[in-house]
């Protein structure tokens, strides 16, 4: 593997991982403003 | 700008392994441990997902005080064999990326904190990361052999705030739990430096054995952990927990002790016979977990 294609594979795992954490962020703020708001399902 | 016009000589973004290996994933688990118990020992329990969120955040803020501790120390970690191999001193990762990665998650975990717990909770998360960061990293560390006794205070911060995180208040039991980790700290870590001494003389550290020599060092060993069995008990007659709590405390600080006195009697200088000191290093963690387990368990206990 060259090192520009170890660039480019670093920054799409990197990349990958960023946006399984932003939506797993957005999940969770889903669920903590149900629960701060009180709404019961 | 496409990533492959990138020339030969730029350096290679951070793999996300030592990204996470930057956080101090086995000093994370310690942290998370003992926030959890204080969120779980609180009187009343908020919802789940308000309780994941707290946790989250400790860890998070453990994890930026680990980066921010490998950012500013890449010198002493280079000159240590323990620590030479972490992202920084080997070269795997730019040290403002550490920075950056520390300041990020620091800030980040301190406002999901005030945002999903309460500000209070947030504050004193602020407070833990600012302390271990200013006063024990680049202030205390550095300078004197008593860095680890008030150092001590940054790790005994998570209970707190998982109780304060539950409850938006301080109350007896999360305090008497802080002085337990605050008195727990030295001889856990001087059992730890007795045995890596040479490590922290080649780095300059002002450890205790370093600066103090290791017959003292295993005095004050000895010496923090009468306080500290005290300070473990003490919930139990102060009425702030039950006698399961009490007697496991009991029992546990009694063995803790126990080991401190042999090391207390043990006249080895050379790391290879030093049975007695790696064996209270590992009791020691066994027994913050097993002290805080059993807090749970008897706060869940029926009366």
């Amino acid at each position: 593997m060259t090192p520009e294609e170890e660039v480019i594979r670093r920054q799409r795992e990197r990349a990958r991982i960023t946006a399984w954490l932003l939506g797993g962020f957005v999940v969770l703020l889903f669920f903590i403003t149900i629960a701060k708001t009180g709404i019961n399902w | 700008m496409p990533a492959i016009e990138m020339t030969n000589a730029a350096p290679l973004p951070a793999d996300w392994r030592d990204l996470v290996a930057l956080t101090k994933p086995r000093v994370m688990s310690l942290v998370v441990f003992t926030g959890l118990c204080g969120w779980l020992a609180a009187p009343a329990l908020p919802p789940l997902v308000l309780g994941f969120t707290a946790i989250l955040c400790i860890a998070l803020a453990a994890g930026a005080c680990g980066a921010l501790n490998q950012w500013y120390e890449v010198d002493v970690d280079a000159r240590m064999r323990r620590t030479a191999k972490r992202p920084l001193p080997a070269g795997r990762m730019e040290r403002q990326t550490a920075l950056h990665f520390g300041v990020g998650l620091g800030v980040f975990s301190v406002l999901l904190m005030g945002l999903a717990a309460n500000w209070l909770a947030a504050g004193l998360l602020a407070a833990s990361i600012l302390f271990y960061v200013l006063i024990y990293t680049i202030w205390l560390k550095p300078r004197t052999a008593q860095n680890i006794v008030i150092g001590g205070a940054a790790g005994a911060f998570p209970p707190l705030v998982g109780w304060v995180a539950a409850t938006g208040h301080f109350a007896p039991l999360p305090l008497m739990l802080f002085a337990i980790i605050f008195l727990w700290t030295p001889p856990h870590f001087w059992a730890l430096s007795l045995f890596v001494r040479s490590d922290y003389a080649a780095a300059g550290i002002p450890m205790l054995p370093v600066v103090a020599g290791v017959p003292n060092t295993r005095r004050q060993i000895f010496l923090y952990s009468l306080p500290m069995a005290a300070a473990a008990v003490a919930p139990w007659p102060l009425g702030l927990t039950g006698r399961v709590y009490g007697l496991s405390a009991a029992i546990l600080s009694l063995v803790f002790v126990a080991l401190a006195a042999r090391v207390l009697a043990n006249r080895a200088t050379e790391p290879a016979a030093m049975a007695p000191e790696k064996k209270l290093f590992a009791y020691s963690v066994f027994y913050l977990f097993a002290l805080f387990t059993v807090l749970v368990v008897d706060r869940w206990l029926p009366q």
